[in-house]
């Protein structure tokens, strides 16, 4: 009993060393960005017509003479705190806007991943256990077309279908402009406020806004997770308790749901994790396209004006809610499963 | 024929050339028994004819403007319509395969070497190069590889030969951990060992030895990683960030033909089509591959 809870002692400080040092790598990673870039950082503040004692006295406030090593723990400290520094763009600190943004994508991405499970892991279990039929054939082709199809480009075909062609959803951006104000932000979540306050007009066209997109980025999710759970179906289905299992006559439901699928549930976690953390990803594209106002839109205004400050803050805010949930649905695989746990 | 068929499939060769050959012949014929892998070749094959004759292809210029024939549908004349410039879908489409085929060739020259050499010397040596190396592999490998390419070309600077570099920094990682993977496992085997005890050097060890058995799996992993890796450019040309107008790049073609979508819907469409094709073809021939040269690997995909 001690030996165990001293193991499991040992594995939450392992993790928080593995997410610390991960952490640490993105933050190098992200200050290395930061330096290699050709704008010299002190002629943007200054300009270019600044005398070298001015251009010097600047470059030393800034803290730039000091040791790259220096720079960086100080970089670090920074970031820790909460310091950002400011976006050219908005005129606000970086982490204001991440904070304002940030809602916006965790929606989307959150319909999307509920989409791509409640349809993928159905569809998967269903190809498994009717292996080359039709509905096999066709989860094969969607899974190939997650990985070819560029989401931009789905996007794109999927406002002139069902937004221009059919009119069955709203189109771009979150809410249309006269419901807009009208709830007070509560979780930043328009599909959650609008329930606390009770206004359920803002929250069905808040819905029809985010059913496209939400479904686009479901769809990758939905292609990669079928394809995952046929595998794992298959593995478990060629077992010879399954055919145990048969022979001794458990209904074919049974045999499905309680013997093949429950012990697959585990790795399907780490799937659906690994594959929401990707959803947050993809969704850089699906917000450029949709005007969707998250962190990926965030991401790339600030792209496109050179506004350093504010792509780094959401490269560093979109990695880390990234590494966490790999690192998390890895831990969760570990203490699930039995196998995995010594 | 028959003869030099003979020769191929001899089972004691008398060079080690003819055993080589003999072996991609294998690989080659069993390659073309999988309807699905031979798709993919032809269309892979098709990019390249593409590529090289795109002059010979092209009907019109790629970036000759017709202002009188602007944002045309798509008819016998233009098979795949006109953009609001004029310019011929199809052609710039044509065009456009030697910027897609020129990013994926160089991404895979430089990052495969790469992750080739630091999973090798981080299997072949073990201890502390092992655990410093796979460290920092590991590190990049639980990045998100779009955001972390966004970020670099931010820093470097738009344009066709960043966005090269950018990908190529975060596709890396995944060649390491193969090539890693597989010199472990015959790190200590006998004929290491043998030239090891000929005196020869780590150096000459790693690649003349160790690197050529990493092979096989490193270009079946780059094979399915080059769908990722034409999405992600395309994404970059999206974005701006990749190749610049007027070049013909999809994703950058895409760009341009979102604010006509609603009307023009053409435009837009075409070139997304072009880059399904070639990112299935890869898929198909990455899959195809791993059958036959790999068979422990296949995932019942």
């Amino acid at each position: 009993m001690a030996g165990q809870a001293a193991r499991g002692v040992g594995g939450i400080a392992r993790f928080i060393l593995v997410v610390a040092a991960t952490f640490l790598g993105l933050l190098a990673i992200t200050f290395f960005i930061g330096r290699v870039v050709p704008i010299d950082p002190v002629l943007a503040v200054v300009g270019d017509r600044a005398t070298p004692a001015v251009y010097e006295a600047a470059r030393e406030r800034m803290g730039l003479d000091r040791p790259l090593v220096v720079q960086f723990f100080s970089y670090v400290g920074d970031v820790l705190t909460g310091n950002l520094g400011r976006s050219i763009s908005t005129g606000r600190a970086v982490v204001d806007d991440l904070g304002r943004f940030f809602p916006a994508t965790l929606e989307m991405a959150t319909v999307g991943i509920l989409i791509g499970v409640v349809l993928g892991v159905p569809m998967g279990v269903t190809a498994a256990t009717r292996q080359g039929s039709l509905s096999d054939q066709v989860i094969r082709v969607l899974g190939l077309l997650g990985y070819s199809v560029p989401a931009f480009w789905l996007g794109l075909v999927g406002l002139a279908v069902f937004y221009a062609g059919l009119g069955w959803v709203a189109g771009p951006g979150r809410i249309d402009i006269f419901y807009e104000g009208l709830v007070e932000p509560v979780t930043g979540v328009y599909l959650i406020d609008s329930l606390l306050a009770g206004e359920t007009e803002v929250f069905w066209n808040a819905m029809s806004h985010l059913l496209l997109p939400a479904s686009i980025l479901g769809f990758f999710s939905l292609a990669y997770i079928a394809r995952m759970t046929r595998s794992f179906m298959l593995d478990q289905l060629s077992q010879e308790y399954v055919t145990t299992a048969r022979v001794k006559g458990v209904p074919e439901r049974r045999v499905i749901w309680r013997h093949a699928f429950y012990p697959i549930r585990i790795q399907l976690i780490t799937v659906i994790g690994l594959s929401y953390a990707s959803l947050l990803e993809g969704s850089v594209m699906i917000e450029t396209v949709f005007s969707w106002p998250g962190i990926g839109r965030y991401l790339t205004v600030a792209l496109l004006n050179a506004d350093m400050n504010a792509v780094l803050g959401a490269t560093l805010v979109i990695g880390s809610v990234f590494i966490l949930i790999n690192k998390l649905s890895d831990v969760l695989y570990r203490i699930l499963d039995p196998r995995a746990r010594r | 024929m028959s003869a030099v068929r003979d020769w191929l499939l001899d089972d004691s060769p008398s060079s080690r050339l003819q055993a080589s050959l003999g072996r991609t012949w294998r690989s080659f014929s069993a390659l073309m028994r999988n309807p699905l892998a031979v798709a993919g070749a032809l269309i892979i094959l098709a990019l390249i004819v593409m590529a090289i004759f795109a002059p010979l292809i092209a009907p019109y210029s790629a970036t000759g403007q017709d202002l009188a024939n602007r944002l045309m549908p798509p008819s016998a004349i233009h098979w795949m319509g006109t953009d609001e410039l004029g310019r011929d879908i199809f052609s710039r489409v044509v065009y456009g395969s030697r910027i897609t085929l020129m990013i994926v060739t160089m991404v895979a020259v430089i990052s495969a070497p790469i992750g080739l050499l630091v999973g090798a010397i981080s299997g072949y040596f073990g201890g502390w190069a092992d655990r410093v190396l796979m460290g920092i592999t590991d590190i990049f490998l639980s990045m998100p590889k779009l955001i972390l390419a966004l970020a670099f070309v931010a820093a470097l600077g738009p344009g066709i030969e960043n966005a090269i570099i950018a990908i190529a920094i975060t596709a890396w990682p995944v060649y390491a951990r193969i090539a890693r993977a597989e010199t472990i496992t015959f790190r200590d085997s006998e004929f290491i060992a043998a030239v090891q005890l000929q005196g020869a050097s780590s150096a000459r060890i790693i690649l003349r030895h160790v690197l050529p058995l990493c092979a096989s799996s490193t270009i079946i992993r780059v094979t399915l990683d080059m769908a990722g890796i034409i999405l992600t450019a395309a994404g970059l040309g999206f974005l701006g960030l990749g190749a610049q107008p007027p070049m013909p790049e999809w994703g950058a073609m895409i760009s341009s033909g979102r604010n006509f979508i609603l009307d023009q819907w053409w435009v837009a469409t075409m070139p997304g089509f072009a880059i399904i094709a070639v990112s299935l073809g890869f898929c198909f021939l990455g899959d195809g591959l791993r059958d036959v040269l790999d068979p422990k690997q296949r995932d019942g995909r």
